[in-house]
């Protein structure tokens, strides 16, 4: 079944409001990760001491670690509910191209999980003492992270949906994928901060997140077919 | 034999029940082919390779160092390529293939981040710098271990397969990417003034000892990977009438 393209973004928003509706339902899941994110990033001070120097030099790998980590939270969240109850399998029986429906989910996992990150991060920078530039520059990298983190953890979902110590598993297999993400998006806040171009770094950024759009919801659906079979 | 198993040639060997025979009749030469390399690969290595004018005797240790970060990397890649075919075509022996590599890969990768740092002691008085070959390596690792890690939380050895196929994929797309991430990372920081990738002139000798313990390491690898296949073999097929009378004919 061919579909215009039209229908072909309709069946990505659908999928999209549907689990943004049921987020919006549960809403203590969604803060439990953003609140995952504050506290993670409020015990470096506390473990390091608070000299602002020191803390303005670790804040953009603490604030990106921290995002990393909260990320990976929300993680098995993406497909555990749906696979549990039967709606996934449901969906990969559907006409509808299997891709785009987990593009959908894929989205809302972001919307959910990183976009509030990108909200939150500018004030608890101001908690390290950067300044406006560096803050605006956070903001951005963060932007084009985030996004490349739900979609490269999918595919770390899909593969341990219902695996035994999924949650430990998930982290063991898409840590060391994050590795470049978070030199590029912290290189990116470190290279402002000392008042150089930080172009190069966003560029790179892009580049892997244009093809993750591409390659990682299709992945994914390979990796949900296994777990569904 | 009939002439429809004639035709199938080389591809007859994609069938465990065929490999099985094979890769024990192919074993011991393999380990005479390690042994005759890794003889001659340490005799040179340690006799006839000249000490180095400013690293002293400590730098031998590149002869296991050097063959073993190669293997770490070429393993892996063969690993992916082994799960790509089994996911592709469905062949039963790639998964297993792809299962019976991770162990000496990771293994691999273990031996170069402990030969690196013992080497790293004397030469710049640290056992770690951050450096990037070393983070790199340590990436590549913790990759093999999430790949062992999720084939051994799934009962299903299909599913397993299939599983560590996907992740071994993604893994090999990876790893240039991260490689010249760390690279474009340690030149931002510039923490350490310590520079592995300027080569001195090599003497020709030591080339030699490491092409050579680099060709024991194969070797070795081919063979180790050959008995654990040949173990997973055991394992999963343990229900059928084929290998009771393979296994049988062992014992007696």
């Amino acid at each position: 079944m061919s579909l215009p393209q039209s229908s072909l973004m309709l069946v990505v928003s659908v999928t999209t409001k549907r689990d943004l509706l049921l987020a919006i339902r549960r809403k203590s899941d969604v803060l439990v990760s953003l609140f995952f994110f504050i506290i993670v990033v409020s015990l470096f001070p506390l473990g390091i001491g608070p000299e602002p120097l020191l803390l303005k030099k670790i804040a953009p790998g603490v604030l990106m670690v921290a995002a990393l980590l909260s990320t990976l939270l929300g993680l098995p969240r993406m497909f555990a509910a749906d696979y549990a109850d039967g709606t996934l399998e449901q969906l990969a029986l559907s006409p509808l191209p299997f891709g785009l429906l987990v593009s959908g989910k894929i989205l809302a996992h972001w919307l959910v999980c990183g976009l509030p990150l990108v909200v939150l991060a500018p004030v608890l920078g101001l908690q390290f003492g950067l300044d406006g530039e560096t803050l605006m520059m956070l903001m951005l990298a963060l932007l084009i992270a985030t996004p490349l983190l739900s979609l490269i953890g999918s595919i770390g979902a899909a593969l341990t949906l219902g695996v035994r110590s999924g949650g430990a598993l998930l982290a063991l297999l898409i840590l060391p994928l994050y590795v470049p993400t978070l030199i590029f998006a912290s290189g990116a806040v470190e290279v402002q901060m000392v008042g150089m171009n930080a172009n190069g770094y966003l560029s790179l950024l892009a580049a892997m997140l244009a093809l993750a759009v591409f390659f990682a919801p299709w992945a994914t659906s390979v990796a949900l077919k296994i777990a569904l079979e | 034999m009939n002439l429809e198993t004639e035709k199938l040639g080389f591809y007859r060997y994609s069938s465990p029940q065929t490999f099985y025979p094979l890769a024990g009749k192919m074993l011991p030469w393999f380990w005479v082919v390690a042994t005759l390399f890794g003889i001659a690969g340490l005799w040179v290595s340690f006799f006839v390779a000249p000490t180095d004018a400013t690293q002293g005797e400590a730098y031998r240790i590149i002869f296991v160092h050097v063959p073993a970060s190669w293997m770490s990397m070429f393993i892996y890649i063969v690993m992916a390529a082994w799960a790509g075919i089994g996911l592709a075509l469905g062949t039963r022996l790639s998964g297993m293939m792809a299962q019976a590599l991770a162990p000496t890969g990771a293994l691999m990768a273990a031996l170069s981040l402990l030969t690196g740092s013992l080497w790293g002691r004397p030469m710049w008085g640290t056992w770690w710098i951050w450096d990037a070959r070393l983070s790199s390596e340590l990436i590549l690792f913790f990759l093999y271990v999430g790949f062992i890690a999720l084939q051994a939380a799934i009962d299903d050895p299909r599913r397993a397969d299939k599983a560590g196929a996907i992740l071994a994929l993604v893994g090999v797309v990876n790893v240039p990417i991260i490689y010249f991430s760390v690279i474009w990372w340690n030149s931002l920081h510039q923490g350490s003034s310590v520079s592995l990738t300027r080569s001195p002139s090599m003497a020709q000798t030591m080339f030699a000892g490491m092409i050579l313990m680099a060709l024991c390491f194969w070797m070795y690898s081919i063979a180790v990977s050959l008995m654990r296949v040949r173990a997973i073999i055991v394992e999963r097929e343990r229900n059928s009438e084929w290998i009771r009378a393979e296994v049988k004919y062992a014992v007696e």
